[in-house]
């Protein structure tokens, strides 16, 4: 295993670039117009958050890699971020169903990231927490105004539920990285966060009309970068495909 | 792909609706307080299912490079507006009265500008 600071940084790095990425996906395309723009502002914030967290997994490494070389000279296998930011956009409301479970994961995991021993780390999120308390505020008003609404967008948000919940126990996985962490006192046990995180998605749910499925499968491998879904390798070809075509071009 | 598209839950149904569901989403004019003690400005308008998310929509559309410290958003049916049809009536009497303006006082250099 390579350094778990690196490996840990990797993590909320490749996070926030993937679905940044996938959000960004949206641009020009969205339902309304406040949509786009919304969504826009959510992949930009994502995008700087990737700056910060993998220009300092770059340091830490000490190898010369900075934040760029990072996002767009890895390969799939190399990526650790969790399975459900990297599943398709889907409908609008599958979008805002990903973001909506992932956001109450990250600001949960932001806030507990503040009181880190690593002060790098700490300062990152604190600025992160600002703008995820928004994104979370945001995708739970659609998620309850979708799911409330009319008979066929409460289907679909149901849909959604149905096909990403299984994706959700991956972020509250621990291994020997997050022990590590826990050991520095440099991150909190995500497993810590599973109970809070329960019972706000069922009080959202609840609002929004929707039922949770009972079974608490869970796909895992993304954190790991064991074994990520077949969605990330294509998204790669696009996101990097200029540093492929062109390697180290620059503007 | 492992995970499933169909619902076990096809069969839930949604809270049947309060009032009739309107096709589109309002009108909203915005206004924007650009610092303290300046007076909120109109900026523009968007669309939205209701206040709250006008605001989110405004605070989106509006004020993304730091433009302000307070937003107010109104429905735009809920603005009476003077109609351009009065302007004769409404505006042209004040045209003839100069002295309504206060230019016509010498202002002691002292006062500096005002």
């Amino acid at each position: 295993m390579s350094d778990p600071l690196f490996e840990f940084l990797c993590r909320m790095g490749d996070n926030t670039l993937v679905l940044g990425h996938r959000v960004s996906e949206w641009c020009g395309v969205a339902p309304v117009l406040e949509e786009d723009i919304a969504l826009a502002n959510t992949a930009l914030d994502l995008i700087g958050q990737t700056q910060l967290w993998l220009g300092l997994a770059g340091e830490v490494e000490g190898k010369g890699r900075d934040a760029d070389k990072l996002a767009f000279h890895r390969d799939v296998w190399d990526f650790r971020n969790v399975l459900l930011v990297e599943q398709p956009n889907g409908d609008f409301g599958q979008t805002m169903m990903r973001q909506f479970l992932f956001d109450s994961w990250h600001l949960a995991y932001l806030k507990a990231l503040m009181s880190s021993t690593n002060e790098q780390v700490a300062a990152i999120a604190e600025k992160s927490v600002k703008e995820v308390t928004y994104h979370l505020e945001r995708s739970t008003d659609t998620v309850v105004g979708l799911g409330d609404g009319t008979a066929e967008s409460h289907q679909r948000m149901q849909n959604a539920l149905d096909r990403l919940y299984p994706y959700v126990g991956e972020m509250f996985l621990s291994d020997d990285v997050d022990a590590a962490m826990v050991e520095q006192g440099i991150a909190p046990d995500p497993a810590s966060l599973r109970e809070a995180f329960d019972a706000h998605l069922a009080e959202v749910m609840a609002e929004a009309t929707l039922s949770i499925p009972t079974d608490d499968f869970a796909h895992k491998g993304g954190k790991t970068g064991v074994r990520h879904t077949e969605h990330l390798g294509h998204m790669l070809t696009q996101m990097q495909w200029l540093q492929r075509a062109y390697p180290d071009a620059t503007w | 792909m492992s995970s499933p598209e169909s619902s076990p839950y096809a069969e839930t149904k949604a809270k049947a609706p309060t009032e009739p569901r309107k096709a589109e989403w309002p009108l909203w004019e915005v206004f924007i307080r650009g610092q303290h003690g300046l007076s909120h400005r109109h900026v523009g308008s968007l669309h939205a299912p209701d206040a709250e998310m006008a605001i989110k929509n405004a605070r989106d559309v509006y004020t993304r490079r730091n433009e302000g410290v307070s937003i107010w958003v109104v429905e735009a049916i809920h603005i009476a507006a003077s109609s351009p049809e009065e302007k004769g009536s409404l505006y042209e009497p004040s045209n003839d009265k100069v002295y309504r303006h206060p230019t016509f006082f010498n202002i002691p250099e002292e006062v500096g500008a005002m």
